[in-house]
């Protein structure tokens, strides 16, 4: 066996697990794995400038392709610094791993300088978490950290590993088999048979069925099952936040979000149900309202590849474990054995939906002399569907991510990246820059709040220094606009603490990076203004468009009510 | 309602504390634990003593699953007669004249308990028993002593009959 010392073992291991991109930080307990990395001819690395920044940029590398993200930073502050971001990632079960460096083993347990307990720290917001005792285990931890991050519900791993053990004096055996047991962790692939026919057997029956998807079917590549599903029994389809983009949204069996601001059709549709067919989601607190007045007339199948959500808090009637896209291809095929066809009523089921539709939730009207958040995510939605561009769109908090979650019409899958569990502002820029490395001659694009940007905007040296044509859009509406709602409606217009009064000049804050920024004011031209800014394909654009203060997200669920106990928008159409 | 959870797990760095950490994280309450390695150095059973109807059971039974160096988890309710459980107990009480120590080791025969450290005025009691039975002793042994300290382990507990958590 070749012979390599444990900074070595770091790389070649991540070498041979096929990484190609790493996102990090160094210090002091990582010396000498950059020392290694500095020779790699086979992964690259992207010094960000904050390790918050670092690990989102691998959670956008990863949500973008679907791989494993990758980052690395150095003990004490480097990893305490990731815990957002490691929050972030677990929150939407995004498969990460993050190598920490730690003070020697000796020095564990002293107050040592740079010394915080990384695993203890980082224990509530990852899958699990490895500390290399000794070097020999780096190699078959970091092989383990990639198992456990990308299978099942996916979600981040970290290694922690002591600044001795990556000692370069020291050489020992490298085992490259890449095989990895671990006895205590055998995630449930096939869904149970007699589950599955229980399911078919419901489905058919339903006369008002609805498919709910969520994460799991972007995360778990099962869009296409899922629209074969959809089209062979002509269901309506309505998707969580996190399930944007695995159902093509042009599609007329499409309904939209729903939830707190999901569209009238989507949550009306769901409560009417007399089955739902859910894949790939937890049915979060976001999603259902309160849960005892949740659908009261539906029978619920519920996919998971994490019993732990099943019935955590909406019980399921039909319960199946499984991994989404292994599930729905039994379905199919039980379909097919049983010649499942459109259930006879589903007709008069669409005629009710299509009067849901008629209500056109969304519609605004403009204002004199101002833009409105809803038209500029419209516009540009549009001008993408005319340039025949399909961007890989990513966002902050606030407003502008439910406006972009409603308005933008997403056609693939992974192409909407947004913090839905944890819901993070600062994810969208460095993610956006991940999402780009990894997808170089694609458009991708972080629609953000004037709030947000402020939270990760030390990443523009990255765009600067790799020349990356990133398009960044400013919903610029000088205040936190979504705490600003809530102030408006449930404070009596009591401001507290929602204004940005202080906000820097966007345009000059890129140009000081040598980018290039532009401001809109005016939505006279905002089509062509788009168009052209979406043309200049090789460069990065920051778009600071000046929104209205006042507009308010539209529907929006009444607390501890049901789905359908909606504000509308009516006094602003 | 008074629950039971027994689980089998690595004992990696760091196994103990994942279990821990799922309960307060969860909001579930701990009554007692125990842990101690297997036969199976490897591994490490753990016994935990919980609270809650048995959908918040069945919930926490699920999470504990999840966890990815768990390889087992099973809970039975305590009236149901599925399972054995033992709590040890030591209890150190004044012990002053012939009358005070042939007293308290006449409760001590009655218990089954032992007397397993002595000093002139004091005595360390043993006993082994189901929780409720130590509850009674020690109720027992107060009316009849000035206790000064007393030690619980938490329940141990193991499943009648041929299910094992090592099958
Ligand atoms: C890190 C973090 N801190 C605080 C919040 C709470 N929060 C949710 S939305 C929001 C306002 C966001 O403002 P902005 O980015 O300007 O977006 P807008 O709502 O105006 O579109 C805040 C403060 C959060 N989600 N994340």
């Amino acid at each position: 066996m070749e012979k390599l010392n444990g900074a070595q073992q770091v790389v070649r291991v991540l070498e041979d697990l096929g990484v190609t991109r790493i996102f990090g930080y160094p210090g002091a307990a990582v010396t000498d794995i950059y020392d290694e990395l500095y020779d790699s001819k086979k992964i690259v690395h992207t010094l960000a400038r904050h390790e918050q920044g670092a690990v989102h940029m691998a959670d956008g590398y990863a949500r973008s392709t679907g791989k494993v993200g990758v980052s690395i930073v150095t003990s004490g502050p480097g990893a305490t610094n990731t815990v957002t971001a490691l929050a972030t990632a677990y929150g939407d079960s995004i498969p990460l791993v993050l190598i920490t460096g730690q003070v020697s083993t000796d020095l564990i347990g002293t107050d040592a300088f740079q010394e915080v307990d990384t695993m203890g720290v980082t224990r509530p917001v990852v899958k699990y978490s490895f500390l290399c005792k000794k070097p020999e285990d780096i190699a078959i931890n970091i092989r383990k950290a990639f198992y456990i991050a990308s299978t099942g519900r996916k979600g981040p791993v970290v290694v922690d590993i002591p600044k001795n053990c990556q000692n370069r004096a020291y050489l020992f055996d490298y085992d490259n088999k890449s095989d990895v047991h671990i006895r205590s962790y055998n995630p449930t692939i096939f869904g149970h048979k007699g589950q599955i026919k229980r399911a078919v057997t419901e489905l058919l029956k339903a006369k008002q069925p609805v498919m709910l998807i969520g994460g799991g079917v972007v995360q778990g590549e099962a869009s296409a099952e899922v629209l074969q599903i959809a089209k062979s029994l002509n269901l309506p389809v309505v998707s969580t936040l996190m399930g944007i983009s695995g159902y093509p949204a042009s599609d007329p069996q499409y309904l939209g979000m729903l939830g707190m601001h999901g569209l009238y059709e989507a949550n009306e549709t769901m409560h009417n149900s007399d089955l739902i067919f859910a894949v790939g989601t937890r049915f979060a607190d976001r999603a259902t309202n309160k849960v005892s007045k949740f659908c009261p007339n539906a029978t619920i199948i519920h996919i998971d590849v994490d019993p732990a959500s099943i019935s955590k808090t909406v019980t399921a009637n039909i319960p199946i474990v499984g991994d989404a896209k292994t599930v729905l291809t039994q379905i199919l095929t039980e379909l097919k054995e049983v010649d499942g066809k459109p259930n006879a009523d589903i007709n008069l089921w669409w005629d009710k939906i299509n009067v849901f539709k008629q209500k056109h939730c969304l519609d605004f009207r403009k204002k004199d002399g101002i833009i409105r958040p809803q038209e500029v995510i419209q516009t540009l939605s549009k001008v993408c569907h005319e340039l025949g561009i399909n961007p890989y769109v990513t966002t902050d908090v606030g407003q502008h991510q439910m406006f972009t979650a409603q308005y933008f019409k997403f056609e693939q899958p992974r192409h909407f990246i947004t913090s839905g569990g944890l819901g993070t502002m600062g994810l969208g820029f460095p993610a956006a820059i991940g999402a780009q490395f990894a997808n170089p001659h694609d458009c991708v694009i972080c629609i953000s709040g004037d709030g947000s940007f402020q939270m990760n905007m030390q990443e523009l040296a990255i765009v600067k220094k790799y020349k990356l044509p990133v398009k960044v859009f400013i919903l610029d509406n000088s205040v936190l606009g979504m705490v600003r709602q809530f102030q408006t409606v449930f404070y009596h217009e009591r401001y507290s603490a929602t204004n940005l009064d202080g906000n820097p000049n966007f345009v000059k804050l890129v140009e000081a990076y040598d980018l290039k920024g532009i401001q809109i004011t005016d939505d006279a031209n905002l089509e062509e203004d788009f168009k052209k800014i979406l043309l200049d394909k090789d460069n990065f654009t920051l778009v600071d468009v000046i929104t209205d203060t006042n507009t308010k997200v539209m529907p929006w669920l009444r607390a501890n009510g049901s789905m359908v106990d909606m504000m509308l928008n009516d006094e602003e159409k | 309602m008074r629950q039971i959870i027994s689980i089998l797990l690595e004992n990696e760095v760091g196994a103990l504390s994942r279990v821990v950490g799922l309960f307060s994280q969860r909001g579930y309450n701990i009554e007692n634990i125990t842990a101690a390695p297997t036969e199976d150095k490897t591994l490490s059973r753990i016994t935990i003593l919980t609270e809650g109807d048995g959908s918040v059971v069945e919930r926490i039974t699920k999470q504990l699953h999840k966890l990815v160096n768990v390889i087992k988890v099973s809970s039975q309710q305590d009236d149901s007669v599925g399972i054995v459980e033992r709590e040890i107990l030591f209890v150190k009480v004044q012990a002053v004249g012939h009358t005070q120590r042939e007293e308290i080791k006449t409760l001590c025969d009655i218990f089954k308990a032992q007397i397993v450290d002595i000093t002139p005025e004091l005595y360390i009691l043993q006993f082994v028993d189901t929780s409720f039975e130590v509850d009674r002793f020690l109720k027992a042994v107060a009316e009849q002593a000035e206790v000064i300290e007393t030690v619980r382990s938490g329940v141990c507990g193991i499943f009648r009959g041929e299910h094992s958590l090592h099958s």
